[in-house]
């Protein structure tokens, strides 16, 4: 028995499972259109998302994150693998069956600008979902739009304009009230503030969080921007080359990371404060990300990392959890003391099949230990 | 002191538009030295890009209308005529802009567009030229640069591509170097090395540095002075200590408190400034931060000068609020909820 099911027989039965998932897209050439290649975009990728939390995604660009986000609301069908979406696997769906779900999961893209159709008025924009699903009568959904519209801070006299008389900020919060509009259970969130300046990124997290409170909404928040994915995430999810390198709960993943990508990442983002920044020793990453169609053998991170060893080049590491849910796919782990290491390594040795099984976090108690939160020092001194 | 290299004195510019005058920057000066990296942030529309395209001659039209000065070793830019501003163009001065996907030329190979620069500007054969392209692609730090010489964009990396741009824009040595956004469009990972580069050539070139960039962690890490723009104007200027440690104008504040950090403790809300920037064509009375402002009061209606009102000399800024007031509120919005995390 996997730990994903003890913990639906424990009552607490995650919202949304994502099992062994792959997403390949196939290259084709020549005339006969032949595939001669696969983008590996998603390879692999096993996680659990408990009702009521934000778990972020993070990872370069080309990672895989957007992908990942596509798949798991279906605008995507799954290579191989399985998605569980509230016990129901949801994989191969067609249209016809899919369309009940839409109204239980939602998506709130990157780009306020391309995501709305520039010749429908708002109100049409955020009704034309409860038109599809047959929700109450008109009178109902335009009072459910105003209503809606109140929610995401805009106002009742925005119903009747277009998306172009707005500001970008604007713009997205039209896209969450669309999203808004069909009470999901699941949002996924592609980059919602990355096109945004920095003083109307910080109204829309705080935003994100306030709706999050308000309706019990379970958040994907795919971004690159570490600070705001520490800022709204519960867990975090690293990404790398179409895999998960790391999965933590969120401070921790801060205050220790395991994996070197990780730490790498961290060790990039920039402080905005100068004598910090002076003294942080930078580990800066060489070279760029490597083709997802040829990934590299064993550790797909090694020619990028600073502790690469033979076996990185050779053998592929499993994720491993190093307790309280902080799970890493490293043959070199750090910040791991000795107990720790020599408990896993027994693990390793006698499953690592199983061990991508543990996703799940087992304590239940909740998403993050304020136990572990960092000094904010201590972070980045290593 | 050293003799500047520029100095933009209360540069305006203004676009005439169908909706009315656009005052898109009102009224900026300051001076660069050689070796120094002057950051200059602030929203979209703050008029920052507009600074750096007018500096290079790069905003002029029949709409366009200038007032003030930008002498570059003595001669006033503004009055060039557009053939004689190619002779500074890419040769005394060199931009990098933003969006490097859109900036370099699809169907011609990366190597053609950086000989393509230094032949305008210097007595070189093609051979000549592309061996200073591939050596300026090496000291960029792109692998192989004797075959990637011929390649296409498509073919590079977004980091690839701005590390492409920055080689062409120090073909030809300019003195100053101008970088609108480089990172924008970059991962971290990448941003980290682009920051790196632009910091080492800057020595090695001995080129001085305009940095414009929204993001105040980049600009802590590069800049030796900082300009925060706000509504076309100079909000606050000084040095990037001065500017993150003494900060004066309750926009600067806002700015330092709506990012989420990762040298702080989470907070569970972030500060926002509310509402947005003012149209450009319709701005208020007064102070143009007024409306978003939290510590408004009625002399604001008046405009503030940009001065200096702290010991410090050289720090300016454009706020009506006693010194003594800032210093002892601006850290709740600069770190909220630090108190009880502390």
């Amino acid at each position: 028995m996997t730990v994903l099911e003890q913990a639906g027989e424990s009552g607490e039965a995650p919202l949304l499972e994502v099992r062994h998932v792959k997403k390949y897209f196939p290259i084709r050439k020549g005339v006969l259109q032949r595939e001669v290649a696969h983008v590996h975009a998603v390879d692999d990728v096993t996680f659990a998302v408990r009702q009521g939390e934000t778990l972020g995604l993070v990872g370069e660009s080309g990672c895989g994150k957007s992908t990942l986000g596509r798949t798991i609301v279906r605008l995507l069908e799954p290579t191989d693998g399985d998605i569980v979406f509230q016990g129901t696997a949801i994989s191969h769906f067609g249209t016809r069956k899919l369309r009940p779900l839409r109204s239980e999961m939602q998506m709130v893209f990157q780009d306020p600008y391309a995501s709305l159709n520039p010749r429908k008025r708002v109100g049409t924009i955020v009704s034309d979902p409860m038109r599809i699903h047959n929700l109450g009568s008109r009178q109902d959904q335009k009072r459910r739009v105003v209503e809606i519209l109140e929610t995401v801070g805009l106002s009742p006299e925005h119903y009747n304009r277009f998306p172009h008389e707005f500001s970008g900020g604007q713009r997205q919060r039209i896209g969450i009230a669309r999203a808004l509009a069909l009470r999901p259970k699941l949002i996924v969130a592609d980059e919602p503030v990355s096109a945004l300046d920095v003083s109307i990124q910080s109204q829309m997290l705080n935003l994100l969080g306030d709706l999050q409170n308000e309706f019990q909404l379970t958040y994907i928040f795919i971004a690159h921007d570490l600070g705001v994915v520490r800022h709204v995430s519960d867990r975090i999810a690293v990404m790398y080359l179409g895999k998960i390198v790391e999965l933590s709960p969120a401070e921790e993943l801060y205050s220790r990371p395991i994996m070197p990508y990780t730490e790498a990442l961290l060790s990039a983002v920039p402080i905005p404060d100068p004598d910090l920044a002076e003294k942080r020793e930078r580990i800066v990453l060489e070279g760029d990300v490597p083709s997802p169609i040829n990934p590299p053998s064993g550790c797909r991170f090694h020619p990028r990392c600073r502790y690469a060893t033979d076996i990185c080049k050779q053998v592929e590491p499993p994720l491993v959890d190093y307790g309280n849910g902080h799970l890493a796919a490293c043959h070199h782990p750090l910040n791991v003391d000795e107990a720790t290491l020599a408990k896993v390594g027994v693990a390793e040795e006698h499953s690592p099949a199983d061990a991508d099984d543990t996703v799940l976090p087992q304590d239940t108690s909740g998403p993050s230990d304020p136990a572990v939160s960092p000094t904010p020092g201590d972070t980045r001194s290593r | 002191m050293a003799e500047p290299l520029l100095d933009v004195k209360d540069l305006k510019v203004r676009f005439a538009t169908e909706d009315g005058i656009v005052q898109a920057v009102s009224g900026i000066s300051f001076n660069l030295e050689p070796g120094k990296v002057l950051g200059i942030v602030g929203e979209s529309g703050s008029g920052k890009s507009v600074t750096a395209m007018t500096i290079m001659g790069l905003t002029r039209g029949v709409n366009a209308r200038f007032d003030g000065e930008v002498l570059y070793k003595g001669t006033d830019l503004l009055n060039v005529s557009d053939s004689g501003m190619q002779e500074y163009r890419g040769n005394e001065i060199g931009m990098i802009f933003q969006d490097p996907m859109t900036s370099l030329n699809p169907v011609y190979r990366i190597g053609a567009q950086i000989a393509e620069a230094i032949q305008a500007h210097e007595e070189v054969d093609k051979r000549g030229a592309r061996a200073r392209s591939v050596e300026l692609l090496r000291q960029v730090g792109i692998p192989n640069p004797e075959t990637r010489v011929d390649d296409y964009p498509h073919q590079f990396s977004g980091g690839m591509r701005q590390r492409a741009m920055i080689a062409m824009a120090l073909s030809c040595n300019p003195s100053i170097l101008i970088a609108d956004e480089p990172t924008t469009a970059l991962d971290v990972t990448i941003q980290a090395q682009i920051v790196e580069l632009i910091g080492r050539l800057k020595d090695d070139f001995k080129s001085a540095v305009i940095f414009i960039t929204h993001d105040l962690g980049v600009i802590a890490e590069i800049a030796d002075e900082i300009i925060v723009m706000y509504a076309g104007r100079v909000v606050e200027q000084g040095t990037t200590r001065d500017v993150f440690y003494d900060p004066q104008m309750p926009y600067t504040w806002g700015l330092l408190g709506s990012i989420p950090r990762l040298d702080r403790p989470r907070v569970d809300r972030l500060h926002t400034i509310e509402g947005s920037p003012p149209s450009l064509i319709n701005l208020p009375q007064g102070c143009k931060f007024r409306p978003r402002c939290p510590h408004a009061f009625e002399k604001c209606t008046e405009e503030p000068q940009l001065e200096n009102r702290v010991e410090t000399p050289g720090h300016l800024d454009r706020c009506w609020l006693d010194v003594e007031f800032k210093r002892n509120h601006r850290d709740e919005t600069i770190s909220p909820g630090s108190e009880e995390a502390a």
